[in-house]
Order: structure tokens, then C-alpha cells, then sequence
């Protein structure tokens, strides 16, 4: 029988012990002396949300399927085995063999979001491994981190001892091989970051140099010994047709966020919207092959007795395939009781037929996620969503039975005005009007329209990247302008309006943009007892307003201030592919209220060709 | 058609509750193709040997062929023992039948471990006979709207004090409920020792059910007390 790591007195006392217990079906077991390398794989929050995670299965899948290495996994202790493992020094470990992340090779952290950061933290000190890059040892895993907020690593420059920056499936094995070499050859950590810097695509801090200005910016970012790159290049997968995806991914034993089969149909979007990281980062879009996707749909149903499937991507409804394959899969396994979810689909008519056809009981609401509320606001940030549209869509909508809809905006984007505030309540208010021109009679009661704003965070690599945030009152004066101007729509008691809190984002947006110095912030916040800040219940402001304090750092220097188009950024080492041209380029159309094409309408020449693969090489076949 | 599946739960899966076990079933039917139509328990922390699921099948399986099938594609910590038809009618469903169920409790070195038990300690030896011989046991129930004393002697149907086990035969089901816990709670009130003087750990050994019926194989039932047979040994066996 396994052994576990957590005494049955603890397991007993904590909330969900099955978050810690691991043997999972499709769970892989091997034996540790008949591997090379030991890899930990984490996702720094609660089980329940790593889990849901598809980049990591995909990734633990990957790995373990190569003789040589056993991947397991690590996700954050919950605050209360948090404490209990603080107080009695019971080490960190992986789920799988339950061993100590200490006595593993590697380290792997994914950073899906800024919010998580301390808890990148509280994994590293759980786990006894220095906080710091620098006072490691032989002792320690190799700590590597990825994912989104990899693309500008540097406030947690200090934390880690390399980060990959692209698509995971690509040169982890090189990464492991120099591993095994460098162990053979008795080389040393020191030997191995020198070497693994040569990658391309890893990004080894500790082997760069930063100055500043005096005025704070950037002065010069440069590596600091011979044979480590300038730039550190995008990794990505050409075809993710022939790459890994896990067809037997882990089935946890409680209800996760994520608790269905995962199908990513495309990477990348082509739609360009100014504001959106992830539309940037992952150009150029590339598709799945459909067939394929047929296989794994069945293949996986099979392997995790899900009830559910649905499909992932920034767009699903540019998925060239699209109704082929959502016909099969309402074809194949609707009758079998496989509830079949299609999010990020842009409302049409054929997307409202699918819905109707996938879903017996129509209880569910529409969302739509304009953005911002005037036609001028969505022309800047380039979201080529028009209110003719969105009226049309919630019409059909309506007419075809449905009476809840939810809209999605953000609030503070460049250039907007109380104007463009109003003109959300606006929208809400035509659409529920459209709604009543429906006879009483056809009608099922009122309708109710949900309208959520979060605030814009300026993200690197996008084309507002030089653009300012506001403060935190700032923020909340500009959510109350939005809520008076709800009580005056004549639908009023058909709408609703909820606004997210503005500390949390003022503090992503530091990070989001930050250089090393912010390292510091992040130190002390944790050491004020900062972890979960993505978790209002845990979420403490005072703490961070008391770190920004203590380490003598300004909030308002990263965050309100406009960047220079000639500023050097602490991400600009970083080549995505897309150049900086195309993004300066864009910046300046949306000052302007100039709309961009979208890939596949026109090639506006972003940079992303040079890769030679997705969406830029469609027409050319 | 309707089936009745035993299983039994060790090792790390006793963290497992009722709810997510029923949900870890279902995907185990989907996993190993049972044609499945679902009907519906144990608290975090108890192990068993005798655990029941009933459902509805849309077309039969053979006995053997769905252990096989289940077992096959199974978690550690969890093991279908057997498989059987059990007749369709509502008065047989497993919460309807449920009268009785029987527990082994040991006493643990440490609470940190269900593995290391210790001999039963005298005192809980040499006061057992005196726990059962009082008039009526009273103990405080909780339920989600009050708090009320109860006399749970009449559902206590038999306790031995052994040297390295305690068993229980407690009422189990819809009409009478009583909980292992709670019946150790009050025998250590009353040998005097304070609540969680000893670790203990339950393990439930099997579920029996009030019906001295024809479709009970005889040979098989576990009989026990007033007509109790075992809930597995009320279904039969489906043949290939």
C-alpha cells in the first residue's frame, strides 16, 4: 500500500484530505530507483484549481511518458495544513510517491497569474528550499518556471533558477538530457544553468545584469558572461497535431473546478484584441486536427469516465472545424449521457443552434463579453464586436427562449471617458429592451442582465503595454459612475451590476509590469503572512500596502504613470515573435480609434510569420 | 434490471467521503462500460468491507465479468467484492431494507495511524458488562435542527469486548440510526475516561437487512440476530 506523507490525525483534522492523498485513477506510479529524474510539477493554489489545470496535464503526460522520468505533482497546502505543516516542520511533498519536492531534480512552477506569486513562496519555503536563487545548493531541485506570467519573470527573477519561456512541449527534453550529462560529468549547479542558458528558450536570471536610471526606469539589461543570448526566443509547437496530449488525464476523487475532459482545439486567437496577453503571446494561432481531436474526445471519455467534455481555446468559434466536430460529438456520446460545454462562443445563429442542441433543459444564461460599452471604447481596444451584433444575437437568443444574459466589461482602458463609463448601462438597458418587444405573451416573465466590470490591466506584450492604471479610488470612483448610471435606465429592475474590488488589481498590476526590484515586495509581504491573495477570504491589503511600505517601493511608479515608447522594459529581452513594431504600431491605431483586421480577414504583418506555421501559412497552401 | 454492487474501502480511500465515493462510482461504471441507469454511507475515516451501491442496469452483465471490469479500472483503496441482481421492486432498494450493520473497533497506539493498534485496555473490558446491563444509555444527538437525549441501549443489538477488538452490532438504516462513535463516546463517559481518552478506529464489516425473504440464498446469508441477513446475500448471481 502506499504510505502518505500527512499522519491519519492530520487527515482527519484538515478540510478535504483527498486534496493531499494522490493514487488518483490514471495517476502514474513508478519505481524511483528505475528513474533518472525526478520532476515536480506545481501549480501554486489549492488542488481543486491546479487540477483543473490543462497545461499540466498535458505536461505530466508528456514527461511520464519518457522512460527516464517520474513527474509528479505538487499543488499549495490549504491555510489550515499550511499551519499544522509549519508547526510541526513536516516537509512539502509530491502526491504521487509522497516524498519530499526537496529530494526531487526539478522544481516546476506554472504561473497562470500574478496573484499567486507569494504562494510561489510559501511552496519554496514548505518545501525547505531557499527562497532565493542564490542560496541554493547541489541540495535543492532546480527551480523552473513557465507559463503566462513567465513572459515577463522578473519580479521573481530572484525565486527562480530558470524559467521556460513557450510552449511546454518543446524543449523540456534537451532541458533534462543536459541534466543527466551535466550529473555525469559531476558538473555542478552553477554548470548546469551556464549550460542550460544556451537553450533556447530558457531564461537563466542569475546570469544577466540590470541598472536603472535615475529616474527608476530601466537602464540597461545585458547578460553578464559570454555564451548566454541577449534575447531569449519563444519556444513553440508548429503542429499540435503531432505533439503530446494527455489521453489519460488524472481523475481526482472530489469535485474539482475543471472536473470534465478537456479538448484543446486551437492555441492562439487571430482576433488581436489590444488588451488580451494571451492573443499575443500565442501567435501564431494553430489549430488541431479534427480527426484527431474525434480520438482523444473518445479515447479520454473512456480512460476518466467523465460525464462531461468540453472544448478549450481563446476563441472556439474561429475553430475552422467547428461544426463537424461539435455535430460528432452530439452525434456520439449525447445519448450516452455526456453532457457536451462549449465556452467562448461567440453568439450567432450558429452558435444558438448548437446550444439548443446540446442542452435538454434551456435554464442557462448567454454571456457576451463586449468589453467596453461604446462602439468608440471597443474600436480602440480592437474588439471587433459591434451592438448591431450583440442586439442581433440577444435577440435570436430571446426569441429562441432564452431571458438571461450576461455581459462582461472592463473599466479604466486608455483614453475612456464618463462617456464610454455610461454607455455599459446603456447597452445593458437595449438589450433589455429588446428583450420586451417580444409580445407578453411569447415571453417567459422578465429578463435578467448581469453586468460585471473588472478593471484593465495593462499587460507586457500587448499594444497597451506603455498604457497607465489609476489608483485604487480611482478605480472604485469609476465602478460608482457606472452604478449611477444603472438606476437611471428605464429596465433598471431587469438589470443588475456586480464590480470586482480594485486592490487585488492595483497589485497585479505592479507585478504584471514590474521589474526585479519588486522581488523585495514579494519577500516581505509573504513574511507578513501574504499567501492566497487570488482568495478574498485570505486576500489582506493592509499586509501589502505594509510591504509596498516597508521596502520603500511605489505602487504608483509601476502602475500610473504612461511609458515611453522608448523606455526599455524589464520584458523586452523576450521575443515572442510578434515585434515590437507591430505593437508600437498598434498602439498608436488605437489612440486613434483605428480597427485592425483579424488574421485570417488580413495579415497586418505582427511578426508572427517568421515562425512559418498556423494561420499565417492558411492561405499560402 | 437493478444491481447491487459490494465493494470495500482501505487504506488512503477512508478519506474519501460518501458523496465523492458515490461520484468516484460513477465514473467507475463509465470506465468499465456497465450499462448504468443511478440509485444511492460512511463518514471520512472509516475503513469497511462492507459498503453497497444499487443501481439500474439498461441491460444485464454477468456476475463475474463486471467485478472483472470494475476492479480493472479501480484506484487503489477500493475493491468491488461482488455483483448482484437484486429484484426490482422499491421495498428492496439497499436504504429501504437497511436494519442492522456491524463494526470492528480498535484502539489505536496513535491517533497519527490506523495501522498500529493496542490490546483493548481493561478498564474497557472489565466495564462493558455494566455498560449493557444499565436500564437505558443515554447520549445527546445533534441533528442539523436540535439537540435532544436519546436512549440508544434498545439499538445497541450486541457488544463484545475482546482483547484485540471491540464489535458492534448497531441499527442501521431509515428508522433507527446509530453511529459506532457515538456508542464509544458514551461507553467511555461511562467507564469514566475522558472523551478521546483512546484513539479508536472503526471499520465496518458488513450492512444486514430485515427480510427473511425467498429471494435470500440461504446458504450464503450471513444470518444473524432476528432474521438479519447480509444486504450482498439478498440479490443473486447473474449468469454470462
Amino acid at each position: 500500500m502506499r504510505k502518505l506523507a500527512l499522519n491519519d490525525e492530520i487527515l482527519l483534522k484538515i478540510e478535504k484530505p483527498a486534496r493531499y492523498i494522490g493514487g488518483e485513477v490514471n495517476s502514474v506510479m513508478k519505481d524511483p530507483e528505475k528513474v533518472d529524474i525526478r520532476f515536480a510539477m506545481c501549480f501554486p493554489d489549492v488542488y481543486e484549481i491546479g487540477m483543473s489545470h490543462l497545461g499540466i496535464q498535458i505536461l505530466y503526460d508528456m514527461f511520464n511518458q519518457w522512460e527516464d522520468v517520474w513527474c509528479e505533482r505538487v499543488y499549495s497546502p490549504w491555510i489550515d495544513l499550511d499551519k499544522i505543516m509549519r508547526k510541526e516542520k513536516i516537509p512539502l511533498f509530491a502526491l504521487e510517491s509522497q516524498d519530499p519536492v526537496k529530494e526531487f531534480d526539478f522544481l516546476g512552477i506554472t504561473l497562470q497569474y500574478e496573484m499567486c506569486y507569494t504562494n510561489v513562496l510559501q511552496v519554496l519555503d514548505l518545501a525547505g528550499i531557499p527562497l532565493e536563487a542564490k542560496g541554493r545548493s547541489g541540495e535543492d531541485p532546480i527551480v523552473i518556471g513557465g507559463g503566462p506570467c513567465a513572459y515577463n519573470p522578473e519580479p521573481l527573477a530572484e525565486f527562480f533558477d530558470l524559467f521556460y519561456i513557450g510552449d511546454g512541449e518543446t524543449v523540456y527534453r534537451q532541458l533534462l538530457d543536459l541534466y543527466k550529462e551535466n550529473k555525469s560529468d559531476s558538473g555542478t549547479r552553477q554548470d548546469y544553468l551556464r549550460k542550460a542558458a544556451e537553450i533556447e528558450g530558457i531564461y537563466v536570471p542569475s546570469l544577466y545584469d540590470v541598472t536603472y536610471n535615475a529616474d527608476g526606469t530601466l537602464a540597461s539589461f545585458s547578460p553578464s558572461v559570454p555564451h548566454v543570448p541577449k534575447t531569449i526566443k519563444k519556444q513553440m509547437v508548429l503542429s499540435l497535431t503531432d505533439t503530446y496530449y494527455p489521453k489519460r488525464p488524472v481523475v481526482p476523487f472530489i469535485k474539482v473546478t475543471q472536473d470534465r475532459v478537456v479538448l484543446e482545439i486551437q492555441r492562439g486567437c487571430i482576433r488581436g484584441c489590444r488588451f488580451c496577453q494571451a492573443g499575443m503571446l500565442y501567435r501564431p494561432t494553430r489549430e488541431r486536427d479534427v480527426e484527431k481531436l474525434k480520438e482523444y474526445a473518445s479515447q479520454m471519455l473512456k480512460n476518466t469516465g467523465h460525464e462531461e467534455i468540453s472544448l478549450s481555446s481563446l476563441s472556439s468559434s474561429d475553430y475552422s472545424q467547428l461544426k463537424e466536430l461539435v455535430d460528432f460529438l452530439i452525434e456520439e456520446f449525447k445519448g450516452k449521457g455526456i453532457n457536451i460545454s462549449l465556452p467562448s462562443l461567440r453568439i450567432d445563429a450558429f452558435s444558438l443552434d448548437v446550444m439548443e442542441r446540446v442542452q435538454d433543459v434551456r435554464k442557462s444564461s448567454l454571456t457576451f463579453a463586449p468589453e467596453a460599452g461604446s462602439q468608440r471604447m471597443r474600436n480602440v481596444i480592437n474588439k471587433g464586436l459591434t451592438e448591431e451584433e450583440i442586439l442581433t444575437g440577444a435577440g435570436q437568443a430571446f426569441e429562441g427562449g432564452w431571458n438571461k444574459v450576461k455581459l462582461y466589461f472592463m473599466l479604466g482602458l486608455p483614453t475612456e471617458t464618463q462617456e464610454d463609463m455610461r454607455a455599459i448601462p446603456e447597452l445593458a438597458d437595449k438589450i433589455a429592451r429588446r428583450y420586451y418587444e417580444i409580445p407578453k405573451e411569447e415571453r417567459s416573465g422578465k429578463c435578467q442582465i448581469t453586468t460585471s466590470t473588472s478593471f484593465f490591466i495593462p499587460k507586457p506584450f500587448t499594444p497597451f503595454q506603455w498604457a497607465r492604471m489609476y489608483s485604487n479610488e480611482e478605480y472604485i470612483a469609476r465602478a460608482a459612475i457606472v452604478k449611477h448610471a444603472f438606476n437611471d435606465q428605464l429596465n433598471r429592475k431587469s438589470l443588475k451590476y456586480n464590480w470586482h474590488d480594485a486592490e487585488i488589481t492595483v497589485l497585479e498590476g505592479v507585478f504584471a509590469r514590474g521589474d526585479r526590484r519588486c522581488s523585495k515586495v514579494l519577500l516581505e509581504a509573504y513574511r507578513l503572512g501574504c499567501i492566497y491573495d487570488a482568495w478574498t477570504e485570505v486576500f489582506d491589503y493592509g499586509k501589502w500596502l505594509k510591504a509596498f511600505e516597508h521596502t520603500g517601493t511605489s505602487m504608483a511608479f509601476y502602475n500610473e504613470r504612461e511609458r515611453k515608447i522608448d523606455e526599455l522594459l524589464p520584458w523586452d529581452f523576450i521575443d515572442i515573435g510578434v515585434t515590437k513594431e507591430f505593437l508600437v504600431r498598434e498602439w498608436e491605431r488605437a489612440m486613434k480609434g483605428e480597427v485592425t483586421k483579424n488574421c485570417r480577414e488580413q495579415c497586418s504583418g505582427c511578426g508572427a510569420a517568421r515562425f512559418g506555421g498556423g494561420v499565417c501559412n492558411e492561405s499560402k497552401n | 434490471m437493478k444491481a447491487r454492487i459490494k465493494f470495500r474501502k482501505y487504506g488512503s480511500l477512508r478519506f474519501i467521503g460518501h458523496l465523492d465515493v458515490m461520484r468516484y462510482f460513477q465514473k467507475v461504471m463509465r470506465r468499465s462500460e456497465i450499462p448504468i441507469a443511478f440509485t444511492g454511507g460512511l463518514g471520512v475515516g472509516v475503513t469497511s468491507d462492507g459498503e453497497y451501491l444499487d443501481i439500474e442496469l439498461t441491460a444485464p452483465v454477468a456476475s463475474e465479468r463486471a467485478v472483472a471490469k470494475m476492479n480493472a479500472v479501480m484506484a487503489e483503496g477500493i475493491e468491488v467484492l461482488s455483483f448482484v441482481q437484486i429484484p426490482d421492486e422499491k421495498k428492496y432498494s439497499g436504504m429501504t431494507i437497511t436494519a442492522a450493520a456491524d463494526y470492528r473497533v480498535t484502539v489505536l497506539e496513535s491517533a497519527r495511524s490506523a495501522e498500529q493498534t493496542r490490546c483493548i485496555p481493561g478498564i474497557l473490558k472489565a466495564q462493558a458488562e455494566h455498560f449493557l446491563g444499565q436500564e437505558e444509555i443515554k447520549v445527546w444527538k445533534t441533528t442539523k435542527r436540535s439537540e435532544m437525549e436519546v436512549d440508544i441501549k434498545p439499538i445497541i443489538y450486541d457488544m463484545q469486548v475482546g482483547d484485540a477488538d471491540i464489535r458492534l452490532f448497531l441499527a442501521a438504516g431509515s428508522e433507527h440510526n446509530l453511529k459506532p462513535d457515538l456508542v464509544m463516546e458514551a461507553f467511555l463517559d461511562f467507564c469514566g475516561e475522558e472523551k478521546g481518552a483512546y484513539p479508536f478506529h472503526f471499520h465496518r464489516i458488513d450492512v444486514y437487512a430485515k427480510n427473511p425473504d425467498a429471494w435470500a440464498d440461504e446458504k450464503a446469508a450471513h444470518v444473524r440476530g432476528a432474521g438479519l441477513v447480509t444486504l450482498e446475500s439478498l440479490g443473486k448471481k447473474i449468469g454470462e
